[in-house]
């Protein structure tokens, strides 16, 4: 079955180290539909959070194509793991006087911020998971979104699990066997 | 004063076939020694235990070849960088131990593209070196400046630009280690200029302990015990011998396991020679042009044990008819094959001589003896009769089966790529581990003279023989100059039919006899060879091509023999691109 998959990447952090990620699953025709990159906890050890369709196997060879980097800690398949996943959005939309008190409405349902207004416009700002801020653009769209950004998804696992360089501690099994060539 | 740290402490586990210096030890020095980039990367080669590299010289590397000089290790001029890269190719399958070549910024590095991703495909430790243009330049489009480290990104097992001259040494040091280490693969080092200029001091390096690279090379025993009980309990067991196995030095163990198993082994094209292919259980090569009896073989076993390939197309033709009735036992050191090509029932990450010496203690010791009879009775007689009796022209079943006599199957055989290449495998009949050094995976056309120069720096004590079709020798025939040059005693194979052979061929079958641009001109080999100062022997007949040989053989410096075939001879069998190996199409009797 061809789904979004959501890996967690750490990486050591080195010049270079995104462009080999990217290049790699470019080279293995696998799609991002988004990437992020940023620090971890650990001093040196970039975190990548990607969002790549396919099925279990094209994952699971792709997956075992990143750990072949050299730069590669730990690559870890949460798709059906209890996780955070959220991503961040900033929208321009057009708000005029008669439909700003329903953008408001709307913003206020999904627990999106106004950050910025002018007599025309309002930027929304909203954090949640990639299906709410969906919705949300869902509703706004017939007011007329003059700008669009999002962040792409980050995630995390809940409780007491913790994905770190060397593993994904705290009972649960690494999806793939640790082994790099 | 303080004493410098010996290496020896640290270093991670490696191959058991490294250079010289394999455990990594450096002698201690007193105190770091202030020498340029130039002369630490001297060192850092030397401390590997290199005795030669392969390379061409231009602008960002003069400061390196001024060092070059006063280097414990000899300098071998080819004539193209490509075929300092192949030649390095060849060296690293003829020894064991890691190639090096060396380029220059821009066109230099560019040059050794192909070699790298012929390297890459067939799993073959090289170390490049390149120069780059001085760090103050780079990302300005400077004279001669390439993204090496970006173009050879995906062709590379891993590669460095090198950021200051105290990381030159460590950098080489890692290099070398993942160049042989796990599943090798050539690495490429980009230095800048003004890094060769620099000084700093030279501290011998130790090998970086490197969290993200950790090969498996002990397998899961469970693993192994599966894959054992699987044998021990088929009927129709057949083993599929990889590169792997000779890579590892495994083919002593090997021999054991065949002998104890009773399994019959088929070959890959790079597998050929970690068995010898008189043993009795040896059947030939398998794939696209495998032998009849051994694609029957394919179809029919029940247990199919893949030992150290990766399951290439042109081994396995239509995955999804590939070994239809097998239960497959995958062993591979790189975790990323297993799955990747073809279902696998049990797998096994590991060294393949790790994994066949554990896998010895649990397999029993069986025959196959019927099974082994039916194979036999599926072999094409009749295309082995009709190629035996073609007198009008010297035939190259005939010529690749004496090459193997007159050699007594010892000498070292470097191929080029087309159809003299698969006449080779088919027919040479390989009986040693590492005489045999074909492009299998990239099937690099040119590969032949360059591998053949550097088999024989590696190897002086072996015979060593190329094997080339008209076309591929027309892409490499300068290295001629530096088989001169370096006095070498290579023998040149020329199997000549006027054509780019194999692509006629497909357009012979594939495309109506459309013989589009696959004519090809050749020089006149034999005056050719004495234009370069080398020996060259035509052979029209039959009957002159054992005696020509055995004059080459004798003969010191290159030599190079001329023999002209049928110009429409063909490869048989064939499996048609994108067909099951079932569908081979068997030899057609007007062609002979
Ligand atoms: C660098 C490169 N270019 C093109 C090819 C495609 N190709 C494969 S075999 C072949 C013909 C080789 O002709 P020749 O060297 O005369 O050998 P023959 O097949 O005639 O024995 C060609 C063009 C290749 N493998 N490598
Ligand atoms: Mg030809």
């Amino acid at each position: 079955m061809n789904r979004p998959h959501l890996l967690v990447v750490m990486v050591e952090d080195h010049p270079g180290v995104l462009n080999r990620v990217v290049s790699l699953l470019r080279r293995r025709s696998i799609n991002i539909d988004s990437i992020t990159v940023g620090h971890s906890e650990q001093p040196g050890v970039s975190r990548i959070t990607l969002v790549v369709p396919g099925t279990d196997d094209d994952i699971e060879q792709a997956t075992k194509q990143l750990y072949k980097l050299l730069e590669v800690l730990k690559v870890t398949d949460v798709t059906d793991l209890p996780v955070v996943s959220h991503e961040m959005a900033l929208i321009k939309v057009s708000a005029k006087a008669q439909h700003r008190q329903e953008i408001l409405l709307i913003a206020q349902m999904f627990n999106a911020r106004v950050i910025d207004a002018s007599p025309n416009t309002l930027l929304l700002e909203m954090t949640g998971p990639e299906d709410q801020v969906d919705s949300l653009l869902a509703m706004l769209r017939s007011f007329g979104i003059r700008e669009l950004v999002r962040t792409g998804s980050i995630a995390m696992t809940r409780g007491n699990q913790q994905i770190s360089g060397k593993g994904l501690h705290n009972g649960v099994a690494p999806t793939v066997a640790v082994g790099a060539n | 004063m303080s004493t410098t740290k010996t290496a020896s402490s640290s270093v991670l586990p490696g191959k058991a076939v490294t250079n010289g210096n394999s455990n990594g030890t450096v002698s201690p020095r007193t105190s770091p020694e202030t020498l340029t980039g130039s002369q630490i990367t001297c060192r850092a080669l030397e401390a590997e235990g290199v005795d030669v590299v392969f390379g061409y010289p231009g602008g960002a590397v003069i400061p390196l070849y001024d060092a070059l000089p006063s280097a414990g290790f000899h300098h071998v001029l080819t004539r193209f960088e490509q075929w300092a890269a192949l030649a390095a190719d060849g060296y690293a399958r003829a020894t064991g131990k890691v190639g090096v070549c060396i380029a220059t910024s821009g066109p230099g590095a560019t040059n050794l593209v192909t070699g790298l991703a012929n390297s890459q495909l067939d799993s073959i430790p090289v170390v490049a070196i390149t120069g780059q243009v001085g760090q103050a330049m780079i990302g300005l489009d400077a004279f001669q400046e390439t993204d090496i480290t970006g173009i050879t990104l995906p062709i590379t097992k891993h590669n460095y630009l090198v950021q200051s001259v105290e990381d030159i040494a460590p950098t080489i040091r890692e290099a070398f280690y993942l160049a042989r280490s796990g599943r090798p693969g050539p690495v490429l080092v980009d230095i800048p200029k003004n890094l060769f200029q620099a000084s700093g001091k030279y501290v011998p390096a130790a090998v970086r302990e490197r969290r993200g690279y950790q090969p498996t090379t002990t397998p899961n025993q469970r693993q192994v015990r599966m894959a054992a009980e699987l044998l021990n309990n088929a009927k129709r067991p057949l083993i599929m011998a990889g590169h792997g196995i000779l890579i590892s030095g495994a083919e002593d163990s090997f021999a054991k396991l065949v002998d104890q198993t009773g399994v019959p082994v088929i070959f890959t094209l790079l597998g050929q020679g970690s068995l010898p292919e008189s043993h009795p259980q040896a059947l030939g090569l398998m794939g696209m042009h495998g032998h009849r009896h051994v694609n029957r073989a394919l179809e029919e076993c029940d247990v199919l044990v893949n030992i150290g390939a990766r399951f290439d197309d042109r081994a396995t033709g239509k995955v999804a008819e590939f070994a239809p009735k097998a239960k497959v036992v995958h062993v591979d050191i790189d975790p990323a094959e297993i799955g990747k090509n073809v279902h696998t029932d049990v797998p096994v990450v590991g060294d393949a001589r790790q994994v066949i010496n554990v896998m010895l203690q649990e397999v029993e010791p069986r025959s196959h003896d019927a099974w082994l009879a039916w194979i036999d009775s599926q072999r094409d007689t009749a295309l082995e009769a009709a190629l035996e009796d073609r007198p009008d022209w010297p035939e190259p079943y005939t010529i690749i089966k004496a090459l193997g006599q007159a050699t007594s199957h010892d000498a070292i055989f470097t191929t080029d790529v087309g159809q003299h290449q698969m006449w080779a495998a088919q027919h040479l009949g390989l009986e040693r581990p590492n005489r045999w050094l074909t492009s299998g995976g990239l099937g690099t056309m040119g590969y032949g003279l360059p591998s053949a120069v550097g088999a024989k720096i590696g190897r002086p004590d072996l015979e060593v023989w190329t094997i080339v079709g008209d076309g591929g020798f027309q892409m490499s025939l300068n290295e001629l100059a530096t088989c001169v040059q370096e006095k070498l005693d290579v023998r040149i194979a020329v199997i000549n039919n006027g054509y780019l052979g194999m692509v006629r061929q497909w357009q012979d079958l594939f495309h109506a006899k459309n013989y589009s641009e696959v004519e090809i001109y050749g020089p006149d080999f034999v005056k050719l060879a004495e234009a370069y100062g080398a020996t060259g022997f035509r052979v029209t007949k039959d009957s002159e091509i054992l005696p020509t040989i055995q004059k080459a053989r004798e003969t010191a410096g290159p030599v190079v023999i001329d023999f002209v075939i049928e110009p429409e001879a063909n490869v048989w069998p064939i499996v048609p691109p994108g067909a099951s190996n079932s569908d081979m199409m068997l030899h057609r009797f007007e062609d002979h």
